[in-house]
């Protein structure tokens, strides 16, 4: 039974210094309201996992959460560079970032494996590419039956997992739709989790059999933040603020400017200032 | 029509490639764009799929990122990543896989990793994301770039996805079964490998394009087919559902 509490005493309790930490989302349900948290309580030296590190990440890097980054894509989708992240690799600021790159295919078969219990994935990757000579943890494994030779990544284990979702129901099991990228498979393969929610209901009602549900003995904590993954989206409660992606670049470019809009957006406010943008999509 | 930009050249060109029974696995950027305009002019029915999940989607305007919520609304159904990744790319369901890139060599590997050195880079590119296991899986790869002489490089300072690799039999050699890159399509000509060789060869050139203007934006001694081809001109049509599609994405990104 996971227990439902304030974005402050979910993040204070369950993210902790050094921690392995995977905010997930493939374009949608990005953990934005929880990761601003996570710099508000001034995190150090975590390793942050994710496979498209998005805006969110530039931000967590750019504040100096970050000693470690864990990624298979690096960018803002359609825009360009992660400017905060390119500082940290390039130039060591605000401090150095080590990186442990892999593909795509490699991150989500590492996050199944680590749902699934297991200690490393199997997959045919990497093939006549040279990440593998620059990041030992890409090794490869002879298929036992057949000879081929298929690339092996130990899987992830992350110490938390913090996704957002659409809503939690009194007993606090979590409800899914749309992309919904890897968010099961890091819940499951991590060994605490934070999972925001723009709202929590007294019953799911009809719904496809098929819907992807988080048991709440899954789930560590749940906190209901209505906007908490603007400018990413909510599938049927709010879009991703597209033009907030394009002018991210400008804003994100130097570090004066950016210092000023995350004091200004992030350091001086609070969760509930993510309700607006729920409301202003529920108004439009 | 003649009044065109060699980037909508470019895409069309790009769009012209795909069939209709094709199953693509389609790039975020220009390959996106080419990807749609094929849908909505002579492959209605081509199944596109984006790596987020999304399969037989059909979107309206085009996405800033490969999760957009119109590409699950308008999709047949939407995966998980996990499993788009291992049933449907890693399965070898998909016809051809559409990809852009920083930089390329003339045996089509791409770079979108680094420019200098990988530990201390000049710059820092976003990376491979679903490129390296795209470009082994799919039937064939597609790919999509305007030329200049640092993005067609004589030498990757990365291989971040396998084209020919050193060319010849290199893929069969690594026990690929794939066919690699077969199109490229730039903003002055289409490149196709050499079928020994297997070095990417100028096989049609833009209206209005010159050799001289293709070798001064080619970082290799670029080569050119015995038999050229001047590739046909955007129709009326091809040209005003191009730039209906870019309004319409423009309005709906906030950036028109």
């Amino acid at each position: 039974m996971p227990r439902f509490l304030s974005l402050a005493e979910a993040v204070e309790d369950c993210v902790r210094d050094g921690d392995t930490v995977a905010m997930e989302g493939f374009t949608h349900l990005i953990p934005y309201a929880a990761g601003h948290e996570v710099i508000r309580q001034q995190r150090r030296r975590l390793t942050l996992i994710k496979m498209t590190p998005d805006l969110l990440y530039d931000q967590l890097i750019g504040m100096g959460c970050a000693e470690k980054l864990v990624f298979s894509w690096g960018g803002n989708p359609g825009v360009g560079s992660l400017h905060r992240l390119r500082d940290a690799v390039e130039n060591g600021w605000p401090h150095p970032l080590a990186i442990e790159e892999h593909s795509h295919a490699a991150m989500a078969n590492a996050y199944e494996a680590g749902a699934a219990g297991l200690p490393c994935a199997i997959f045919r990757g990497y093939i006549g590419v040279e990440l593998p000579k620059v990041n030992p943890r890409i090794k490869h494994i002879t298929c036992p039956f057949t000879g081929e030779q298929l690339a092996a990544v130990p899987a992830h284990r992350p110490d938390v997992a913090i996704v957002h979702a659409l809503r939690a129901d009194r007993a606090g099991n979590v409800l899914l739709e749309g992309i919904v990228g890897v968010q099961k498979e890091v819940v499951l393969a991590s060994k605490r989790s934070i999972v925001t929610v723009e709202e929590i209901v007294e019953d799911f009602g009809p719904r496809s059999f098929n819907a992807v549900i988080l048991p709440a003995w899954t789930v560590g904590a749940i906190v209901k933040v209505p906007g908490g993954a603007y400018p990413s989206y909510a599938q049927g409660y709010y879009k991703r603020d597209n033009a907030f992606y394009i002018s991210w670049d400008k804003i994100a470019r130097e570090r004066e400017t950016f210092l000023a809009w995350m004091k200004a957006n992030v350091l001086e406010k609070g969760p509930e200032a993510f309700a607006q943008y729920a409301r202003r999509a529920n108004a439009a | 029509m003649a009044d065109y930009k060699p980037n909508e050249m470019m895409t069309i060109a790009a769009a012209r490639a795909l069939r209709n029974n094709d199953v693509c696995f389609v790039g975020i950027g220009m390959p996106s764009a080419a990807a749609n305009l094929a849908r909505l002019t002579h492959a209605p029915d081509i199944t596109l799929i984006y790596e987020s999940g999304t399969i037989a989607t059909k979107p309206d305007v085009l996405p800033l990122s490969i999760g957009d919520g119109e590409l699950c609304e308008t999709a047949l159904t939407t995966t998980t990543v996990v499993e788009m990744f291992r049933y449907w790319l890693q399965g070898g369901r998909m016809t051809v896989g559409f990809l852009g890139g920083a930089q390329i060599d003339r045996f089509a590997n791409l770079n979108t990793t680094v420019v200098g050195d990988y530990d201390k880079p000049k710059v820092r590119l976003p990376g491979g994301g679903g490129a390296p296991e795209i470009a082994s899986a799919c039937g064939e790869i597609f790919i999509i770039m305007s030329q200049s002489p640092r993005a067609f490089a004589a030498k990757l300072d990365f291989i971040t996805s396998m084209g020919h690799g050193e060319g010849g039999d290199h893929r069969a050699r690594l026990g690929l079964k794939t066919k690699g890159p077969t199109k490229l399509i730039t903003d002055l000509c289409v490149f196709e490998p050499d079928p020994v060789s297997k070095e990417m060869t100028v096989t049609s050139i833009h209206p209005g394009v010159t050799q001289e203007e293709i070798k001064a934006q080619t970082g290799w001694p670029v080569r050119f087919a015995a038999t050229l081809a001047e590739t046909p001109t955007p129709t009326a049509n091809e040209l005003q559902v191009l730039r209906d599609l870019h309004a319409r994405t423009a309005r709906a990104h906030g950036s028109a």
